[in-house]
Parts: C-alpha cells; sequence; structure tokens
C-alpha cells in the first residue's frame, strides 16, 4: 500500500456504487487529484453495494428518480454489466390493477418504452414456476434488468485511474474531518490526515456519522431490507448465466422474487421497519458477514414465507431446495424517500451523495458531478436536494419516524396528495388554533399543518350546486374535498382569508443589499421603496432556481418570500451568493412573522373596515406594499395574488397573528368572508390564473421562455444567468407552457374521471409528443376551475401543438380522455385582463 | 503433585505434550510440588531423559495389554488410578483431540471440573485459568476449582521449554484395573485415508477460479492443477453468472461450503460472499493482479499476477518434481 | 431408532469480538445466533440416521428463551421434537449443563439410542458434557466422529487421525460426539420452516448449579495483524508455491 498523499482537490468517501460513480463522474469532467478513500477492502468494502440485489425496475411515478434510473441503465449498458431480463410487477387487488395502469401512464409520461399489461395467462407464459391463479394481473416492463454493481463500481474506479485522476486508499477509515470558517479543510484519517478542497461523503448509511464529524446533517437512517435466498432449484440447474426469468415483483404483500442462478431469491419490505442508529453497525471485523449483513430475524419473516409460497409454490415449496443465505440487509432510508445530494447547507465544500440506490447510481453521480463542475446538472435534482431539509427534519425523532412509516410504502399505492401520518404538529402557525375549530383539514407542508379546506365550509356546498364539480372516482377524490371548489367559488364571489404562514421569509440588508438582489433577479430591483417584485432566480446556464416575490422596504432593504417546499433550498441558493465583505446580511425571519392572505372581491371592503389606511387603487395600487395600522396591530400589507384576485398578504409579528385573523374573521363577516385552503390557493385559483409552481410547472432544465414568463425587457444590470437568458429569447422554444382544458371527461364505464397531475399528453392517434430536446409533454399541474366549470392542465408543449384550440389527448389510468389547447404561455384563463387583480 | 499426561500414539509421542508439560512444570514450581507425568502404553526411546530434561521426577507408565489400542475410558482410569492414589493438585494433558477428550473422561469418572484450552494457569486454592473461547476469538478468565484441577492447554500457545535443571526421573509402572465399561468404545481398526473422487465439500486442495480466468477455457489449467493434487475446481459467483462454470461449483454463500487444507485462490477478488464458502479452507493461497483486492486481507500466502500463466508454471513445477 | 440431538445457541462472531462494559458476556447487539457448528452436523446427522432407519428424532437445548429459534431451525430440517431447558440466562458451567441434560433425558423417559452432541461449543470449548453425560448414563461414548453409521443395534464410528482413520464400534445405546465435516447440513426448506412452527416443544426448568468452573471475565486476544506473505510474482514463483505444498503435505 502506497502513502496517502498530503493534499487532494476532492476526497471521495466510500468505495460502494456511488463513491466509485462519483470518481468516475468526476473524472470524466476533467476533475484530477482525486482521493477516494474507503474504510474497508476491494472491489466490497461491506456499505449496501455488496448485497445489493442489483435488479432495476424503470418505473416511478417520481419523473427525478425515473430519469436517474435510465440514465444510470445507459451507463450500466456501456459498462457491459447489465443483463435485461425484462420484470414483470404482478397484482393481488383490484386497486393494484388500476395502479398498474397509472404505472404505465407515469413510464409513458418519463419516455419509457415496451410496456405491457398482462393476464396472469401471460405472466405464466413468461415465468412458468408462478402461481398464476392467486393473481389478477402483471405490468411487464422489457427493458428491466439486473447489473454487477461491483463490477460496475471496479470499471468506473480503474478509468478513472488509468486516465490518472484517482488514487483509492481502501482499508482507510475517517477519524475526523475539519472545518474552518465554514468549509471543509482537513480530512483525518487512521494512516494519516490530507488537506482537501471539497469533501463528497459518499459513503451510504455511514453518511450521517461523517457529516456529523463535520457538523453537518444527513438525515438517513440505516434500515433492515430482508431478504433469503434458496437453492438449489432443480428446475434453474442448467440455465445459463446471471438471470434467465424475468424478476418478478409481488406488490401487494410487498415482496419480490428473482432468480439468479440457480437459486431463488425472496427479498420483502412488508416486514416491521426495523431502524438501525449508524453507530451500532458493526466494524468490518466485528462483522460476521459484512456490516450491512445484519443477522435475519427470522420471525418477522414468517409471514413473507407462506405469501411466497403461494406465488412459487413449486419451487419454493420443494423440501429439498434450501434457503442458503438470510439477511437482514441494512440500506438507507430517508424521511421524505428521495436521496440527499448536493452541497451541505451547513459546510462549504461538504457534499453528500446519499440514499442511493443501484438501480439510480450512475445516473445521480454523474448529475452530482455535473452540479459540482457548473451548478448545472443536466437532470434536475431539486427533489434530492440535501438544502431542503428545514431544521427539525434532520432531527433523528423525525428521520426514524418518517422513515419507518416510508418503509412499508415502498411497493405501496401512494396517492400523490397522501399525507404522512407521522411527526405531525411541528410547526403552528398562530392561526392553528382558529382553524381547528373551525374544521380544518391539514395538510403538511415541511412541518406546518396548513388547511387544505374547512369542514365548517360544508355550507357552502348547497349553495353552490354542481358549480363544486363533484369527483365520482374515488382516486380522483382521494385526499380532497368539494369544498376546496366551494371555497373557491366563494373567494370569487366574495372573499377568502387563507393562512400563508408557512411562507419562508428571508431579510436582506446592507449597504450591498440592493448589488445582490440586482445579481440574484431576473427582474430589475432597483424599485422604489414599497414596490413589490415577482420574479426568478436562474443558473448561470439559464435554468429556472427559484420562484418568488421580492419587497424592497427600505434603501437597503429587502424581504425575499418564497413558498415553504422550496424556502431552504432558496435560502441556501441566497447564502451561498453573498458576498465574502460582510456587506449584505441574510436572516431567515420566517418564524417571526405569520402571513394571511385576504382576497376577493370584498377584500378591499374587508380591510378597510379595519384598517387606517386609504385602501383604494390609486392610494394602494397593486404591486406596492406598505405597514399600516390595524387597530394596535402593525400589519404590512402587500398588494399582490397568487389566486387573481383583489387582495393584500398582511404580515404581522408571530404573537400578534391570533389577533389579525380574529379582526380579519370578525370585520370580515358581513361581506360573507370565508376561510379558504391551500386546496385553493395551491391549486384551483391559480390554475384558473395560469400561474406557475416551482417544483411543478418550473425546473431546472425548462427555461423562461418555455415557461412563458419573458419580461418584455431585460435589465441592463447583470444577473446570474443573463447570458443565457439572453440567449434563450433569441432562440425559438422547444416547448412552451400550456393551459389546457379536459372536453370530455367521461370514462369508458360512464364515470367522469380527472387526471391528477405528471400524466402523458399524447396525439389524437395516442403517440407520445417528444420535443426537439427529447423531453416528452407531461401534465405538469392539474386541477378543477371551478369559476370556469373546466378542468385544467398544465403542459409543455412543442411549438406545433402550442397553438390555441389544438386538439389533443390526455392518457390517465389507461384510457384516453380529448383534450384542448385552452392557451399558451401564461395568459389566463379566468379574467386575462387581469381586471380583477387591478380592481 | 503436578501431573502431566504424555501422549502417545503407537511409540509417538504427541509433540504438544510438552507444551502441556512445561505448564505443569510453572505450576509445580508455584506450589513446591514434585512434577510427575503419565504415559500409557509403549512409550518411545530416551523419553523418560527427555521427560527428566522437562523436569519430571517421576514417570507413571501405565502397562496394560488392552491399552495397546486407544480406548478414551480405558486412559482414563490410568489417570484416575494416580488422582485416587496421589492426589496431585492438578492433572494437565494437551488440548489436542486426545487430550481433551482423555482428561473429559477423567472429569466425568471423578466429577471433577476440567478447564480446557487452557494458555496460563495460577496455582491457588482455586486455579485461575485463561482458556480460549471461540476457537481463540476470545479469552476467558474462570476460576478451576476441585481437588485435582484438571486442565488442558491449548496447543501451540506456549513454547515448550526444558527445565533449568534436569531430574533423574523414577519410573513406576503399573497395570491399571480396567472395567468392562472402559473398553466398550476403543479403536478396532485404523485404515489410511485413501482419495477417492474428489467432492467439492471434502477436497483437501480446492482450485478455485473467478472473474480473472477470463473464460471458460481458463479453467483447464485450474483442472490441471487440481488433478494433479488429487483436489477439486470451484469458483466464485461470477464464474456461474458468465456461464463459464455449472451453479454445482460455485463456492459461497450461496453455493457449496469447503474446507480443504488449501484453497488455491485464482482471480478471485475476494467478495464476502465468496469468502463466507471459503471460511473452512486452513490455508488460502490468492493467485490475483490486484494486490490491493479483498482477497489479499484473507489470504495466508499470494503470488501476483496472471493466474494464466502462474498456474501452468505451478502445474508444470510439481510434475518436474515428480519426475 | 430414538434419538436425542444436544445443541447449543451460539452467537455467530466476526474475527474481533466485543463485550460489555463488565467484561462478563459478549455484546451480541449485532450479532445473529445459530446452532454450534458441530452440533448442526449432530442434527443433519440424526435427520439422515431417522430417514434411512425410521424412528424419531428430538432435539434438546440448554439456553435462554431465545434459544427456541435454534430448536426450530432443527425441527425446520426435519426433526420431529424438542426439549427446551430454558435457563434465565446463567451461564451453566460443563458439570451443570451435562447435569441438567441427565435430569431431563431421565425426566423424558424416551429411551434413546443414540445420543448426539457436538465434539465441542464453537463459544466455551468445553470438550466434555458429551462424555459427562455418558458416563452419568452409563453408556459408551465417542467423540471427534467424522462418519457414523449404524447396523443390527451396533454403531461405527470414524475419526480422523493424522494419516487415517480410527473405526470405533459400540453398542447402542450409546453417546456420540460428532465434528463438522461428517456431513454438510442442509438448509432448510419453507415448507421445513413453516412446519417446525407446529412441532411439538417442552419447557423444562433446569438446576443450575456451581460446577467448579467459573467464568470471572473476558477479554481480546492480543491484536493479530494479518500479514499475507507473497510468495512472489508471476510464474518465476512456482517453485515456491510447491513447496508450500509440499510443506502441507499436499504433494
Amino acid at each position: 500500500m502506497s502513502a496517502l498523499p498530503s493534499h487532494a482537490r476532492v476526497v471521495v468517501i466510500g468505495a460502494g456504487i456511488v463513491g466509485n460513480s462519483m470518481a468516475y463522474h468526476l473524472a470524466k469532467l476533467g476533475w484530477r487529484d482525486i482521493v477516494q478513500l474507503d474504510k474497508g477492502p476491494l472491489p466490497n468494502p461491506g456499505g449496501s453495494t455488496g448485497h445489493a440485489s442489483n435488479f432495476i425496475f424503470l418505473v416511478d411515478h417520481s419523473k427525478e428518480m425515473t430519469k436517474f434510473t435510465l440514465d444510470s441503465v445507459k451507463q450500466y449498458k456501456e459498462l457491459g454489466v447489465f443483463t435485461q431480463s425484462g420484470g414483470i410487477e404482478v397484482s393481488r387487488t383490484p386497486e393494484r390493477v388500476e395502479e398498474f395502469k397509472r404505472r404505465i401512464t407515469s413510464g409513458k409520461a418519463w419516455g419509457i418504452e415496451d410496456m405491457h399489461l398482462l393476464t396472469p395467462r401471460q405472466v405464466k407464459d413468461l415465468v412458468p414456476y408462478l402461481n398464476e391463479k392467486i393473481i389478477l394481473s402483471g405490468f411487464y416492463t422489457k427493458g428491466i434488468g439486473t447489473v454487477d454493481s461491483l463490477r460496475a463500481g471496479t470499471l468506473m474506479r480503474e478509468h478513472a485511474q488509468k486516465i490518472g485522476a484517482l488514487q483509492t486508499f481502501a482499508n482507510t477509515e475517517i477519524t475526523g474531518l475539519q472545518v474552518e470558517n465554514g468549509r471543509i479543510t482537513w480530512v483525518e484519517t487512521n494512516r494519516g490526515n490530507l488537506r482537501a478542497e471539497i469533501v463528497v461523503i459518499a459513503c451510504g448509511l455511514w453518511s450521517p456519522r461523517l457529516a456529523r464529524m463535520a457538523g453537518a446533517h444527513i438525515p438517513l437512517t440505516p434500515a433492515v431490507h430482508q431478504m433469503i435466498s434458496v437453492g438449489p432449484v432443480p428446475e434453474l440447474m442448467d440455465t445459463i448465466g446471471e438471470i434467465k426469468f424475468p424478476i418478478v415483483r409481488d406488490m401487494d404483500t410487498n415482496m419480490y422474487e428473482r432468480q439468479h442462478g440457480s437459486d431463488m431469491e425472496v427479498g420483502s419490505y412488508a416486514h416491521r421497519p426495523i431502524l438501525w442508529d449508524p453507530d451500532d453497525v458493526p466494524s468490518n471485523e466485528q462483522a460476521a458477514l459484512s456490516p450491512t449483513e445484519a443477522p435475519f430475524t427470522q420471525k418477522d419473516f414468517d409471514p413473507q414465507l407462506e405469501q411466497a409460497l403461494e406465488l412459487i409454490p413449486d419451487i419454493l415449496g420443494n423440501e429439498k431446495v434450501g434457503i442458503r443465505y438470510a439477511i437482514n440487509g441494512l440500506l438507507s432510508l430517508t424521511p421524505d424517500g428521495f436521496p440527499i445530494l448536493g452541497e451541505t447547507p451547513e459546510v462549504k465544500n461538504l457534499w453528500s451523495v446519499a440514499a442511493v440506490w443501484i438501480k439510480e447510481a450512475p445516473g445521480i453521480a454523474r448529475a452530482v458531478a455535473e452540479w459540482m463542475t457548473d451548478g448545472n446538472p443536466e437532470i434536475d435534482p431539486s427533489g434530492s436536494d440535501i438544502a431542503r431539509f428545514y431544521p427539525h427534519q434532520r432531527t433523528k425523532t423525525h428521520v426514524n419516524a418518517r422513515s419507518a412509516e416510508g418503509f412499508n410504502k415502498t411497493y405501496g399505492i401512494v396517492h400523490p396528495r397522501e399525507q404522512w401520518a407521522s411527526n405531525r404538529n411541528v410547526r403552528l402557525s398562530p392561526y392553528y388554533e382558529r382553524e381547528k375549530a373551525l374544521g380544518a383539514a391539514f395538510y403538511e407542508a415541511m412541518g406546518w399543518e396548513r388547511p387544505q379546506w374547512y369542514e365548517s365550509n360544508a355550507k357552502l356546498l348547497d349553495e353552490f350546486g354542481e358549480r363544486v364539480m363533484h369527483r365520482q372516482a374515488e382516486w380522483d377524490a382521494r385526499w380532497w374535498s368539494p369544498i376546496i371548489n366551494a371555497e373557491h367559488l366563494a373567494m370569487r364571489e366574495r372573499v377568502g382569508m387563507v393562512d400563508l404562514s408557512a411562507f419562508a421569509i428571508f431579510e436582506i440588508q446592507g449597504a450591498g443589499a440592493l448589488a445582490f438582489m440586482q445579481k440574484m433577479a431576473v427582474n430589475q430591483m432597483d424599485t422604489p421603496i414599497g414596490r413589490v417584485t415577482y420574479t426568478n432566480f436562474l443558473n448561470e446556464h439559464g435554468g429556472i432556481k427559484a420562484d418568488l416575490t421580492i419587497m424592497r422596504l427600505g434603501q437597503n432593504h429587502f424581504r425575499v418570500v418564497t413558498g415553504a417546499f422550496d424556502g431552504a433550498r432558496d435560502k441556501k441558493w441566497l447564502t451561498d451568493h453573498l458576498p465574502t465583505d460582510g456587506s449584505v446580511t441574510l436572516t431567515d425571519v420566517t418564524a417571526a412573522y405569520s402571513t394571511l392572505g385576504v382576497w376577493g372581491p370584498q377584500a378591499r371592503a374587508v380591510l378597510q373596515s379595519i384598517g387606517e389606511t386609504d385602501f383604494s387603487n390609486q392610494a394602494f395600487p397593486f404591486g406596492t406594499c406598505r405597514y399600516v395600522d390595524f387597530g394596535t396591530l402593525q400589519v404590512l400589507a402587500s398588494r399582490i395574488s397568487y389566486v387573481g384576485e383583489l387582495g393584500w398578504e398582511l404580515y404581522v409579528s408571530f404573537e400578534q397573528g391570533a389577533r389579525l385573523w380574529d379582526m380579519v374573521y370578525e370585520a370580515g363577516q358581513q361581506f360573507g368572508i370565508a376561510p379558504v385552503g391551500i386546496g385553493v390557493y395551491g391549486t384551483t385559483g391559480r390554475l384558473e390564473k395560469a400561474y406557475r409552481l416551482y417544483g411543478s410547472d418550473l425546473e431546472m432544465e425548462f427555461n423562461l421562455v418555455e415557461a412563458g414568463m419573458t419580461r418584455p425587457k431585460v435589465k441592463a444590470e447583470d444577473f446570474i444567468g443573463k447570458a443565457a437568458y439572453m440567449k434563450q429569447r433569441e432562440t425559438p422554444p422547444a416547448a412552451l407552457l400550456c393551459s389546457l382544458t379536459m372536453d370530455d371527461p367521461t370514462s369508458s364505464s360512464g364515470i367522469k374521471r380527472f387526471p391528477q397531475g405528471r400524466e402523458p399528453i399524447l396525439t389524437l392517434d395516442g403517440n407520445i409528443i417528444t420535443d426537439a430536446r427529447g423531453r416528452n409533454s407531461y401534465v405538469t399541474s392539474a386541477g378543477a376551475g371551478p369559476s370556469l366549470g373546466k378542468y385544467i392542465l398544465m403542459s409543455y408543449l412543442p411549438p406545433e401543438y402550442a397553438k390555441v384550440g389544438a386538439k389533443l389527448k390526455v392518457e390517465y389510468f389507461g384510457e384516453r380522455y380529448p383534450v384542448t389547447v385552452a392557451a399558451v404561455g401564461a395568459t389566463p384563463l379566468f379574467d386575462p385582463e387581469n381586471k380583477r387583480i387591478k380592481a | 503433585m503436578i501431573l502431566a499426561y504424555i501422549d502417545q500414539d503407537r511409540g509417538k509421542i504427541n509433540e504438544a505434550s510438552f507444551e502441556a508439560l512445561t505448564l505443569a512444570r510453572r505450576l509445580a514450581e508455584q506450589t513446591n510440588a514434585p512434577l510427575h507425568a503419565v504415559v500409557i502404553g509403549k512409550a518411545e526411546a530416551g523419553l523418560t531423559a527427555r521427560l527428566g530434561a522437562f523436569g519430571v521426577s517421576a514417570l507413571h507408565h501405565a502397562q496394560h495389554e488392552q491399552l495397546n489400542e486407544y480406548a478414551p475410558a480405558a486412559y482414563a482410569q490410568c489417570l484416575v488410578e494416580i488422582l485416587d492414589a496421589q492426589k496431585p493438585d492438578a492433572a494437565l494433558a494437551a488440548g489436542t483431540e486426545r487430550g481433551n477428550e482423555i482428561m473429559a473422561h477423567v472429569a466425568a469418572k471423578t466429577n471433577l471440573p476440567m478447564a480446557a484450552n487452557c494458555i496460563a494457569a495460577q496455582a491457588g486454592a482455586a486455579y485461575t485459568v485463561t482458556r480460549l473461547r471461540f476457537a481463540g476469538s476470545l479469552y476467558e478468565e474462570a476460576k478451576l476449582d476441585g481437588a485435582t484441577k484438571l486442565l488442558t492447554v491449548a496447543p501451540a500457545t506456549l513454547s515448550a521449554r526444558a527445565a533449568a535443571t534436569a531430574q533423574t526421573v523414577t519410573v513406576n509402572t503399573f497395570t491399571p484395573q480396567l472395567a468392562q465399561a472402559d473398553l466398550r468404545a476403543r479403536v478396532g481398526a485404523r485404515v489410511e485415508t485413501a482419495s477417492d473422487k474428489i467432492a467439492l465439500g471434502e477436497a483437501r486442495v480446492v482450485v478455485g477460479g473467478g472473474r480473472g480466468v477470463g473464460s471458460a477455457e481458463g479453467f483447464k489449467e485450474l483442472e490441471e492443477l487440481a488433478a494433479l493434487l488429487g483436489g477439486a475446481v470451484g469458483c466464485s459467483r461470477v464464474a456461474t453468472g458468465m456461464g463459464w462454470r455449472p451453479h454445482a461449483d460455485q463456492i459461497g454463500q450461496t453455493g457449496n461450503r469447503i474446507q480443504p487444507e488449501l484453497y488455491i485462490a485464482c482471480g478471485i477478488s475476494g467478495a464476502i460472499q465468496h469468502l463466507v464458502g471459503a471460511k473452512g479452507a486452513k490455508h488460502i493461497l490468492a493467485i490475483n493482479t490486484d494486490p490491493e483486492a479483498s482477497i489479499m486481507y484473507k489470504a495466508d500466502y499470494a503470488v501476483i499476477g496472471d493466474l494464466l500463466q502462474i498456474v501452468p508454471a505451478i502445474s508444470a513445477e510439481i510434475r518436474k518434481r515428480r519426475g | 431408532m430414538n434419538i436425542l440431538i444436544c445443541i447449543k445457541r451460539v452467537p455467530v462472531v466476526g474475527r474481533k469480538i466485543q463485550f460489555t462494559a463488565d467484561a462478563q458476556e459478549i455484546d451480541t447487539s449485532s450479532m445473529g445466533f445459530a446452532i454450534s457448528p458441530h452440533e448442526g452436523c449432530a442434527v443433519e446427522e440424526a435427520v439422515r440416521l431417522i430417514e434411512k432407519h425410521g424412528g424419531a428424532a428430538t432435539v434438546l437445548t440448554l439456553g435462554p428463551v431465545e434459544a427456541e429459534e435454534q430448536l426450530r431451525d432443527a425441527m425446520a430440517i426435519g426433526v420431529d421434537r424438542a426439549l427446551h431447558l430454558q435457563t434465565d440466562g446463567r451461564e451453566f458451567d460443563p458439570i451443570a449443563t451435562a447435569n441438567a441434560i441427565v435430569d431431563a433425558v431421565r425426566a423424558d423417559g424416551t429411551p434413546f439410542d443414540l445420543l448426539l452432541f457436538g465434539n465441542e461449543a464453537a463459544d466455551t470449548g468445553d470438550y466434555q458434557v458429551g462424555v459427562r453425560v455418558a458416563h452419568a448414563l452409563g453408556l459408551p461414548c465417542v467423540t471427534g466422529v467424522t462418519a457414523l453409521e449404524i447396523h443390527d443395534g451396533r454403531a461405527t464410528a470414524h475419526r480422523q487421525v493424522p494419516g487415517g482413520v480410527e473405526i470405533y464400534e459400540v453398542a447402542l445405546p450409546a453417546v456420540i460426539a460428532v465434528k463438522d465435516g461428517i456431513n454438510f447440513p442442509r438448509f432448510p426448506s419453507l415448507p421445513g420452516r413453516l412446519k417446525a412452527k407446529k412441532k411439538p416443544l417442552v419447557t423444562i426448568e433446569p438446576t443450575w448449579q456451581n460446577g467448579g468452573l467459573q467464568k470471572t471475565s473476558l477479554l481480546n486476544p492480543p491484536e493479530e495483524t494479518h500479514q499475507v506473505v507473497i510468495l512472489g510474482k508471476g510464474p518465476e514463483a512456482a517453485p515456491k508455491v510447491v513447496d508450500l505444498l509440499a510443506e502441507l503435505g499436499l504433494l
């Protein structure tokens, strides 16, 4: 073994599939002087890669994860370690039969081909040892296969070594990570220390331990996935190679069965969640097998034995076929099921690439390496960004509660609006008790409890009758209430009040504040004091990084307001770009202010009855903000709207929030005020107005031109992404974000169906629509437009389809429904002249 | 008195007995007691002098026509008679298969406690012994009671050392009183080991091949070496995965478990799943191009380089030596 | 024929073993447990003998409540019933263990033709429990057995010695302590696992006694740094390899 160098440009910690993929992609992108360390031996240092089942199913409802998977398969194929076997998910329940239809639509949306629904007989033809009598259907994907992940890792590592970019040191344990001035400086090991400019933590379930050495957090927990391998199976003794038969996932029992060689491997996600602490994972020396192959706990697996026997009776029921290997394999779980990628918010130049499975590792590594190189990964990793977590989400209590809850959903049918049950009521607005009394149905937003609708508004259902657009299909109506649409109509006709306390709010102050905001934002920030600007942040390549509003409160004082789901990421983006001279400070005042939105034709009347200010259009025009007195409360009122109505956002210090609520609620009574939930604010209200939502309609891989958000002029001042943005403006867009309406939602069974988002948009002939940049058209947002009496979909469409009146189809649960392009770009379907908002 | 059992098989002394004798002498020195030895059956020429050099003052030599072949309970009976007559403070034997067995029979017959595989002992009212657990992965310190402390000494844990001053050995030959019950279990016959067609699990040499073999063809070299050594050929999961070998040849977690005297791992990186199957190997010789491979951390011996050149060279060398 | 197999639940350890702060017990928090390997072979041997000669096999263990797992493991590969001498977790020394087994065998009343033991337990390595039980029950005993045949009420047992095999023949009933290598224990099948859950298991409370060998503490052996001996590079190393083969007696 050679000696450790004293310095490295990048230290990659971990030599599993993730660490090896990282070393490889950094090397490919031109990085040199990379040092890879692992405490275990090669090629299997003892982490989760070593016991992985190594199969890859392609379809996931998440676009981000599917893209990572598809890219990974491509890379595995290039390395020559992928064996295509095909794979079949089988159903035992009618609900699962329906779910498969949904999976096919997701697959289509993300560009997967060769997917078919199979009858039990057809499943049997492909997998002769399976008992087709207990299944209802199969979902076959041809491109599914297995990889040799240890080999892949070795090849990638060797490639990086061969081109002189990488030195790898096995059996080298990290004992400390040193940080100075918020930056990583030294890596301490049992073989000496080395100075490192950048450190990448890619060591799976040990990652939290490593992060902690530097004072950072990687919120994941090791958890058990049980698997057994039985053999030798006489029927399989003569199979050649690694795998011949399609892999079977028995979705309703949370299990899989895969042949490998003469054995049959049975894995389970059905047992109770068994979480470990990273500190309890034994060392390589202590472990009987490997540190992550924990002893099998038979009792937990017992119920699965019988279910596996039902499905594979001949092979598994053979008394001569033995359980040769059984482990509680440790893998990493996160509180929201997504990986943890990117630079830690706590320590500069300390990166995390954790909670990554075999199926997505090379794709994720490429994205993170690109991110490290120029901040512009081809596949948008925002959903997996480590910066997404708020402090409470980094606690062990939260990580364990949500990881445990999520574990049994691994193969679950998870509704897009499904709520977590564990660790709720963490962040409560001052209006919470009032809302509870009004029968609020609380949905969670990054810890905040927000009313989605109020049961007390059920009385409005009678008033609005059929206009509330009832839903007949249980799935469409799950985690939903027609009261949302009733609240919408009440707001449009009278006035509504909305709890917006979940907003993340940052104060930007100091002598350099204006210059800083100019650099960050697309819009002109040198505005009069009291101006509210809706704007975007871009990355250097013109990808959309953020979508938010900024109030100018003083010469050197801006207040940035952004959504709860984006707040933590936006904060890191801002913090990362703060000038180093201390001329600008960022203060997170999220917890200092509660926010109440009051919107509707009567909003002015309501506020005028409380506030000692002139709320008239002349005195208080749209896009301005100012402090007003509401009795004893000093309130910052900001005249903007995300629902397309006249009204204000009211900011008041947190401890005075309840009083503000009471004032508005009481004053509003004579004007028919209704408390309105996020169902309106986040969906129906904005969709009628074609307002975009970051994360759904706006992503790094789309640009402002495509999103229809180009400003008439480009400001003279420079800003991040300006050059790219200028270029985008001169290039005809490959796709344009359009609003579509459903023509006839009636399904073949006569029930009206309403897509819930992420479905493929097809041509009239049922063909997939792909734009010039290879992106398929899919529904980015979907929801009712009660004021229009239409169901609205948003989708990026190539120019040839992005024409008002164009007829297309949307696929939903296996059926195709006619849709019409109703608006192209940001033109709203409701009140296109914005008369209401400017009334 | 401290008594040490000197094991012999057909006149050949088991050398581990001298390690036990060395510990016995230390106990004798601690307790200022004489050191005696016991040998059963035909003794090797020169044994008495050797025992004297180790500090033995008296040798109890049991002779009986029924003791020419090994019979554990009968052998134990010889010691029991000395225990009864001489009441030694301790009796020791080597922790060999026989030593442990004989001492277990002594313990059972006398109902005395016994500590097997000790590596150290301190005399006292009760002895403090250090003994092996988990075949030496862990040590135990224990108290050993009994009118006579019975212990065996783990082989190869302490070196046999002659005494500072040699003793003159008094030989006391005696004929034990053997009961029929003591002779029920005895060696009836003895056969030399014959090697037939070797199964992977029983082979004394296994030549294993992995990714480094490169092809089904490459295994021919391994087969040749195995044939020369009367061994068997096995492989890693990669080799079956590639279709180079049948699944029946796979060594590992989901394949065969082997326990040869020597496992020659050719072009095998040393995945844990594979090594689990080879855990029973007494020695591992790795032939591999990569000196940092996992197998190097498990192997006892290694040759660095291309197995496709090295394996044929070994076969050639064997043929050359055999003429 | 009736066969009794005495097994022990032992932790499956790695290369390095950690123990509790008071140095009294192994820290098994991240460890699994199994039937001690020699005894696993005894179970397999019993199942094979029953398959061949008919009869019933009983598995016995002395151990904590969790040791039921190992009894079920034995029943999963074909043993018919189990006796669980359930301890409160205290370690029984060899005399106490043997006495408890003898009491249980007498109380059970089954006329066992064969009592199978492992040669020694993987954890404590005492090498004596089977022998003590044999003497207490007045039975002949062969240990270190690597091949076993039963015919006409007699057992023929092989035992490996350097350069050959010793052959013992004893009349039944007898105690036989077997060694790893006598067979390769089968792995349980799924149906076997499910059946094992329903097989009869009798729990007995054994009496603890101080048999005269009492553990005072555990300690780790001095660190051994594993060093691979590099015999050489390339084909030139062949003579050294053959020297090694000669040294190991394999030529």
